[in-house]
C-alpha cells in the first residue's frame, strides 16, 4: 500500500450527499481484472453525456480543476456496493484524499487499504471549504501526522482519525503481512474451534 | 456499569471469533468466505504476487453471478459474447481450480447468487462469521450469523490469513412488532425500516431485528430483510435463531448430519441477545401500520405507501436535502405532487439477491396467475438459482409467469446491476424486487423503483406501479 503523509494539492468541490459507488465507478468498469486504468471510468455518467463527450460544467472537467489531488463532497460518501474499483477509480484518477461529512462504511474501510485518506469534517466545516474551493484558490494542504486540513485562505481544521489506521498510512504498511506474523495465534484459535464446533469441519 | 450487562448477539459472536488484538484492531477468525468473480481477480493477483496461498479453501465457496448472462448458461463461459466479462469467468474458473477451492460454475444447478446459494447449501449457519465481497452479505444475518460485505484487499487478507481486521460497531436494535396487512411483507418492513432511520442511519451499526412480526418471517422474509440492512448503512442485520431457522436447515447438502446436527443444534440455540443485554440504540416499527411501500427517487431512503405522492422539495427542511430532491424528481422523470401509482412503467425485473427466492416467486406467481402481462411492459423473472429455478419449474411457478407473459430467466444477478445484457435504456421506468434505485443502476439514465415481489407483479399487470391490494384473492 502507498504511504499517505501530507498532500498539497488542488481541491475539487463536489458539493453532493449520498454519492454512490455506481456514480463513481458504474458497472461497465468492473469487468476488469486490474486494479490499474479505472480513472477513465470514474464519475462516467457525471463526467460524460450519453455520447462519450466531456460534460465542460462538471468539476472535474473544468480547467481550474485539472490535476486535483483531493475531492470535498457531502454526507454518506460512496454508500452502495463494497466495490474496491471505486478507490482504486479515484487514486487512478490522482484523487488520494477525499474530504467529507460522513462516509459509508465499507467504502471507508477500503480506502484505507490503499492509501487513500478519507477525512471527516464537520458539516459546517466542509461547507466552509467547499466555498473557499468554490472561489479562484483551490489549493488545500492535508497533513495526517498533524491531522489537520488547511484551506486555500489558511483556515485549520482538525480531524479524528482512529490511531492504528493513521499508522498503516503513515507507514504503508501491509496488513496481511502484519495479520500473518499472528499466525500461531490463528493456528491455536483454529484449533479450539475444532474441538468446540467439530461440525464445521468439512472431510 | 456497562462490563456487568448481559450481550448482545453480536457480543457473543464478536468474542466467540476474537483470536487476538494487534494495534487496537481485533483479528477476527472467519467461518465462510463466499468469492465470485468480479471482486477476486484482483485478491487471487495480489497472493500470487506475494507468494501467498489460500489458508482454507475448505471455507471458502465460489459461484459465478454477477456478470453472466441469463440465457444459454448451458453453453459454458466460452460462448459467453462480453469478451471482458468471459475474461473475469475464465480467471475465476483458473482461480479456483489452482487453489482447490469448491466452485459450482455457469450451468451448474447449484449455481446462482452468492447471497441464495450460500444459505440453500446449508454452508449459512448460526453463529458464524461470514465474508464475502459483496455488500449484499448482510444477508446471511438471517441465520444469526454475523455476516458483511467487504473490498478486494479484505478478500486477500481473508484469503491469506482467514481471518479479518475490525473495528467492533455498536450495537442497533430494531423491534419489529404487530400483525401486517395482507399484501405487506419483509421487503416492506425493510423499505419501512430505511426509509425510517435513512440510508445512513445505521452507519458504524450491527442491528438486530426483533420482535414478534420479525419471528413470524420465513427464512426467505428474514433474509430480505436482513439482505437491505446495507441500505440503512449498516454493515450486517442479524435475526436470533430459532426453530424456523433449524428447519430451514435440517437435511441441508452442508448442513451438519446425525450426532453433529444435535452437537451444533445445542450450540446454536445459544445465540440470542441476553435479555440484561444492553443496545446502543434502539427502533421500533409498528408492522400493523405499514402498507405496501415503494422508493420514488434515487436513494433506498425516498420511500413511500404506494397511495402517496411524489414529494415536493419544500418539504425538506434542509437546502442539501431539498437540491437532492429536485435532481431526483428529474432524473426519475417525477412532478412533485404526482400520485406514484400512476407512474407507467416500461420494465419489471423480479430477481436478485433481495428477492429471488421461491417464496418470492410463490407470492409473485400467485398474483399473477391467470392474468396477462400490460401491452408494452418487459417482464421478467430471474430465479436466485438452479434450484430455485428448478424447484419453481416443480410447481408449475414457470408456466404461470409464461402463460402471463413474463419472461423466464436462468439464475443471475441480472438486472439489479445491469452488469450483464439485462439492463434499462435510458428514460425506462422499471418496477424492480431489487435493492437500490441509485441512478444508473439497472442501466444507464434507467429509473428503478424498489418493491416487494407482490408489488411488482401488480405493476406487470397493470402497466403502472399499482396497489398489490387491489389484486389480491
Amino acid at each position: 500500500m502507498k504511504a499517505f503523509t501530507r498532500l498539497d494539492a488542488r481541491a475539487a468541490p463536489l458539493p453532493m450527499a449520498n454519492i454512490d459507488t455506481d456514480q463513481i465507478i458504474p458497472k461497465q468498469f468492473l469487468k476488469t481484472v486490474e486494479r490499474e486504468g479505472l480513472s477513465q471510468g470514474l464519475f462516467y455518467d457525471l463526467r460524460f453525456d450519453g455520447d462519450g463527450r466531456a460534460r465542460p460544467d462538471f468539476v472535474l472537467n473544468r480547467p481550474e480543476y485539472a490535476g486535483a489531488g483531493v475531492l470535498v463532497t457531502g454526507d454518506n460518501f460512496g454508500c452502495g456496493s463494497s466495490r474496491e474499483h471505486a478507490p482504486w477509480a479515484l487514486m487512478d484518477f490522482g484523487i488520494t484524499c477525499v474530504i467529507a461529512s460522513s462516509f459509508a462504511d465499507i467504502f471507508y474501510n477500503n480506502c484505507f487499504q490503499n492509501g487513500l485518506l478519507p477525512v471527516v469534517l464537520k458539516p459546517d466545516e466542509v461547507q466552509a471549504l467547499t466555498g473557499e474551493c468554490l472561489g479562484g484558490n483551490h489549493m488545500v494542504s492535508v497533513d495526517l501526522e498533524a491531522q489537520t486540513v488547511t484551506s486555500p485562505s489558511g483556515k485549520v481544521f482538525a480531524f479524528e482519525i482512529d490511531g492504528s489506521r493513521k499508522t498503516k498510512m503513515l507507514n504503508g504498511l501491509d496488513a496481511i503481512g502484519e495479520t500473518l506474523s499472528a499466525a500461531a495465534d490463528i493456528d491455536a484459535w483454529e484449533a479450539g474451534r475444532t474441538l468446540t464446533h467439530p461440525w464445521l469441519e468439512r472431510a | 456499569m456497562r462490563a456487568m450487562a448481559g450481550k448482545t448477539l453480536y457480543d457473543k459472536i464478536w468474542d466467540a471469533h476474537l483470536v487476538a488484538e494487534q494495534d487496537g484492531e481485533a483479528i477476527l477468525y472467519i467461518d465462510l468466505h463466499l468469492i465470485h468473480e468480479v471482486t477476486t481477480p484482483q485478491a487471487f493477483a495480489g497472493l500470487r504476487a506475494n507468494r501467498r496461498k489460500v489458508r482454507r479453501p475448505d471455507r471458502t465457496l465460489a459461484v459465478a453471478d454477477h456478470n453472466i448472462p441469463t440465457e444459454g448458461q448451458g453453453r459454458g463461459v466460452a460462448a459467453v459474447a462480453d469478451e471482458e466479462a468471459r475474461l473475469q469467468l475464465a480467471t475465476l474458473e483458473r482461480n479456483v481450480a489452482d487453489n482447490g477451492i469448491e466452485f459450482f460454475p455457469m450451468g451448474d444447478v447449484r449455481n446462482g447468487i452468492v447471497h441464495v446459494v450460500g444459505p440453500e447449501q446449508g454452508r449459512t449457519q448460526p453463529g458464524m462469521t461470514i465474508v464475502c465481497g459483496d455488500s449484499h452479505t448482510s444477508t446471511h444475518g438471517a441465520f444469526g450469523a454475523l455476516a458483511h460485505g467487504i473490498g478486494t484487499s479484505e478478500v486477500e487478507h481473508v484469503l491469506a490469513t482467514q481471518t479479518l481486521r475490525q473495528k467492533k460497531a455498536r450495537n442497533l436494535r430494531v423491534v419489529i412488532e404487530g400483525t401486517p396487512a395482507p399484501g405487506v411483507g419483509a421487503k416492506d418492513f425493510a423499505l419501512a425500516v430505511i426509509g425510517e432511520i435513512g440510508t445512513a442511519g445505521g452507519t458504524g451499526y450491527v442491528i438486530e431485528y426483533a420482535g414478534d412480526a420479525v419471528r413470524a418471517l420465513s427464512m426467505e422474509g428474514r433474509m430480505t430483510l436482513c439482505n437491505l440492512t446495507i441500505e440503512g448503512g449498516a454493515r450486517a442485520g442479524l435475526v436470533a435463531p430459532d426453530e424456523t431457522t433449524f428447519d430451514y436447515l435440517r437435511g441441508r447438502p452442508a448442513a451438519p448430519k446425525g450426532g453433529a446436527w444435535d452437537i451444533a443444534l445445542a450450540s446454536w440455540k445459544a445465540l440470542f441477545s441476553d435479555p440484561d443485554a444492553v443496545f446502543d440504540r434502539e427502533v421500533r416499527i409498528d408492522a400493523s401500520a405499514i402498507a405496501p411501500l415503494v422508493t420514488w427517487g434515487t436513494s433506498p431512503e425516498d420511500v413511500i405507501p404506494v397511495t402517496g405522492v411524489a414529494p415536493s422539495p419544500e418539504a425538506f427542511p434542509s437546502p442539501d436535502k431539498r437540491a437532492a430532491v429536485v435532481r431526483a424528481l428529474e432524473y426519475m422523470g417525477l412532478e412533485a405532487g404526482q400520485p406514484i401509482a400512476s407512474a407507467k412503467v416500461d420494465v419489471v425485473f423480479i430477481g436478485s439477491c433481495t428477492n429471488s427466492r421461491i417464496e418470492d416467486l410463490r407470492t409473485a406467481a400467485d398474483i399473477v396467475r391467470g392474468r396477462s402481462v400490460a401491452p408494452g411492459v418487459r417482464a421478467m423473472v430471474v430465479p436466485g438459482s438452479g434450484l430455485v429455478k428448478a424447484q419453481a419449474e416443480e410447481e408449475g411457478l414457470d408456466e404461470v409467469f409464461r402463460a402471463a407473459g413474463f419472461d423466464w430467466r436462468e439464475p443471475g444477478c441480472s438486472m439489479c446491476l445491469g452488469m450483464n445484457p439485462d439492463r434499462l435504456a435510458p428514460g425506462e421506468r422499471c418496477a424492480s424486487t431489487s435493492n437500490r434505485n441509485f441512478e444508473g443502476r439497472q442501466g444507464r439514465g434507467g429509473r428503478t423503483h424498489l418493491m416487494s415481489p407482490a408489488m411488482a407483479a401488480a405493476a406487470a399487470l397493470a402497466g403502472h406501479i399499482a396497489d398489490v391490494r387491489d389484486y389480491l384473492r
